[in-house]
């Protein structure tokens, strides 16, 4: 059944995570649009995506997160990802979005990355300032 | 010097000098008019004479024997000046005597051989441009007549093929430049039954139209009420041969499938043997029969044969078999009835056959004659089983009861990762159903359906109202959408080629259909076949 996309926004540190729950579809669109201000209001060093609670993501859901990175590199700022199912982490990878947002395993991890390793994986598109 | 007889004319110019008084001479009635003009014969010793001529020549002294000179001399022209140009007569000026009743004087004959020289490349240059024009008017007749005749073919030929439950039907037809008298027809009889005509008309251009429409409407007429194949066309022959035109007839092929059990019955008018693809490979339709409109009293011999499932027909045109490379050996039938064999049937064969055309002719190879191909495939053998049948209002975020509901249903025949990209690519394709084919009406429902076959397993996702995509899709490239040269969205396509083994579009009545197949027994982490830039 379609769930209610929820997005919350904690912070650890300078790294803001937006908790994903639900569905990642067109619904999802305010939500994450909000989600998205809150998130950068305050310039953080990096916004990781957390999709552990996320069970659906269509085609529509892709394109909300590739608006995501296009803001992203719009402002150079370095954006993670993690908790993704096997099948979403090889949509991420056939897609194209893992060489544009580096994907951890864990939050830790997503939050702990170095900005040299946020950097590089951003940097595959040839450099970490978009503006 | 044919060319030259009509051409060569009498002109009075004017007397006794040429140049001076030609202006007085026009203005005087009796010299003003238009004399009869006199045709020099091309065998007539005067116009070997006259190409040969150095200047002008005195008509009344010159002794030949020859027609056109006795008529000169009767015409009491004096002076005849060749007008030469390129080495090549064109032309004759004839002068009368002059008015003071003198012989033309050295003087005269010197400015007539100059005024000669001036006018006889004006003239050419006037004959070229009258010839040039005459050329146009006649090429541009023969382009409207051939506009003509494409028009009466295009209108005869079947504006769309019928839906037959189990059957898939497919035809191609384009004329050559000049277009010749290839044509086709479906023809719905009673009991469901269908004929198919393929035939073709010997000429080319509007004769050949013509009688193909009549061969058209005849057999139009009688199929309906004698069915058989062998008595429709022996009817139509009949019919035809009285008005038929000298050196022209027909072939044709005639077919009767009755379609819920596959038999189908045909004779043939002298037309290129159909080939069907069966299980045990290429089989000829050959039966025993006189081209239509060639000699009355003929009879046509009847047979048939049961199309098994999976089995396609192919009726064809001598454009394809007769079509010839540089070297100008024919496109052959042992070579049509290998691609039937080893081909697949359908359109795909019809794709395929134009594919090796292409390479046997060269690149940019004008058409020698029309080609048509008409397939009548019967579906392969249902050894499939219905797993799962619903419909779903076209409501937005219902395809995730589709997914679901699916996914439940082959769960235990998909490993995990094959089964979540089943339901991934299920779920786009009903999103594009409800968007792109009901235009996200509630009630105008997708249908879903789940079969299973020993090998493999299909999802079948149909809408109403949206014809199959046909040309190319816009590949999504992330960069580019990054870059806000393409749009965020138009991810959906993409991703169903990429989870699925095998996605293929076909359209019954106003049903479009996009079927998704997995294969069963592959392992999990076995990619589908699609590469990850399609």
């Amino acid at each position: 059944m379609t769930t209610e996309t929820a997005a919350g926004v904690r912070r650890r540190g300078r790294v803001a995570l937006i908790d994903l729950v639900g569905d990642v579809n067109a619904a999802a669109a305010d939500n994450l649009d909000h989600a998205w201000a809150e998130a950068t209001a305050d310039g953080p060093d990096a916004v990781v995506l957390n999709f552990a609670g996320t069970g659906y993501i269509n085609s529509t859901g892709i394109a909300l997160i590739v608006g995501l990175l296009a803001k992203a590199r719009a402002g150079g700022l370095p954006i993670r990802a993690f908790g993704l199912s096997p099948h979403y982490r090889e949509i991420f990878e056939i897609t194209r979005l893992a060489d544009f947002l580096a994907i951890t395993g864990d939050e830790d991890s997503a939050v702990g990355a170095a900005p040299r390793d946020a950097d590089s994986a951003m940097g595959t598109t040839g450099g970490t300032s978009y503006g | 010097m044919t060319t030259l007889t009509g051409s060569l004319r009498r002109r009075f110019l004017g007397r006794p000098t040429v140049a001076a008084r030609a202006q007085a001479a026009v203005r005087r009635p009796e010299l003003a008019e238009d004399p009869a003009p006199i045709n020099i014969a091309p065998n007539d010793p005067l116009l070997a004479y006259l190409q040969s001529a150095r200047g002008p020549v005195d008509v009344q002294a010159l002794q030949l024997d020859s027609p056109a000179l006795a008529a000169l001399k009767a015409a009491d022209v004096k002076l005849a000046v060749p007008l030469v140009s390129q080495g090549e007569l064109i032309g004759v000026l004839n002068l009368g005597p002059r008015r003071s009743e003198q012989e033309y004087s050295t003087d005269d004959r010197k400015l007539l051989d100059n005024l000669a020289a001036q006018a006889a490349p004006a003239l050419r240059v006037g004959q070229l441009v009258r010839q040039q024009e005459a050329e146009a008017r006649t090429r541009e007749r023969f382009e409207q007549e051939l506009e003509v005749a494409r028009l009466i073919q295009q209108n005869f030929l079947p504006k769309q093929l019928p839906e037959l439950t189990g059957w898939h039907m497919a035809a191609y037809y384009r004329p050559a430049r000049e277009v010749g008298g290839d044509f086709y027809d479906v023809i719905p009889l009673p009991d469901d039954q269908v004929a198919f005509v393929i035939g073709d008309v010997t000429d080319k251009g509007v004769p050949a139209a013509l009688v193909m429409a009549a061969t058209r409407s005849a057999l139009r007429a009688f199929a309906p009420r004698l069915i058989e194949p062998g008595a429709v066309l022996e009817r139509a022959n009949e019919h035809l041969c009285p008005d038929m035109p000298e050196k022209m007839f027909v072939t044709c092929f005639y077919g009767v499938l009755e379609p819920a059990t596959g038999r189908f019955r045909f004779a043939n008018a002298g037309h290129d043997v159909p080939y069907v693809k069966t299980a045990d490979g290429a089989v000829e339709l050959r039966a025993r029969g006189m081209p239509l409109g060639l000699m009355a009293g003929m009879s046509y011999e009847q047979r048939e044969m049961v199309l098994a499932h999976g089995d396609s027909v192919l009726l064809h045109s001598d454009g394809v078999v007769e079509a010839h490379d540089p070297q100008r050996r024919m496109f052959g039938f042992p070579r049509l009835k290998e691609a039937v064999a080893t081909y697949p049937g359908g359109a795909d064969v019809i794709d395929l056959v134009l594919t090796d055309l292409l390479a046997h002719t060269g690149p940019g190879v004008e058409q020698e004659d029309d080609i048509t191909m008409v397939t009548i495939q019967r579906a392969p053998g249902s050894t499939s089983r219905l797993l799962l049948d619903f419909e779903l209002p076209s409501v937005e975020g219902n395809e995730r009861a589709a997914l679901d509901r699916v996914g439940a249903a082959v769960a235990t025949l998909l490993p995990e990762a094959r089964l979540d990209r089943l339901k991934t690519a299920v779920g786009e394709a009903t999103m594009n159903a409800m968007e792109h084919g009901n235009s996200y009406r509630a009630d105008v429902p997708v249908c879903v359906r789940v079969l299973t076959e020993p090998e493999a397993v299909h999802v079948q996702i149909s809408d109403r109202g949206r014809p199959p995509s046909g040309g190319p899709t816009e590949t999504p490239d992330l960069e580019a959408k990054l870059a806000g040269l393409q749009r965020p969205r138009g991810w959906g396509l993409f991703l169903i080629k990429n989870m699925v083994d095998e996605s293929r579009e076909f359209t019954e009545g106003d049903l479009h259909t996009l079927e998704l197949s997995m294969r069963l027994g592959a392992a999990d982490d076995e990619h589908p076949g699609g590469t990850h830039d399609d």
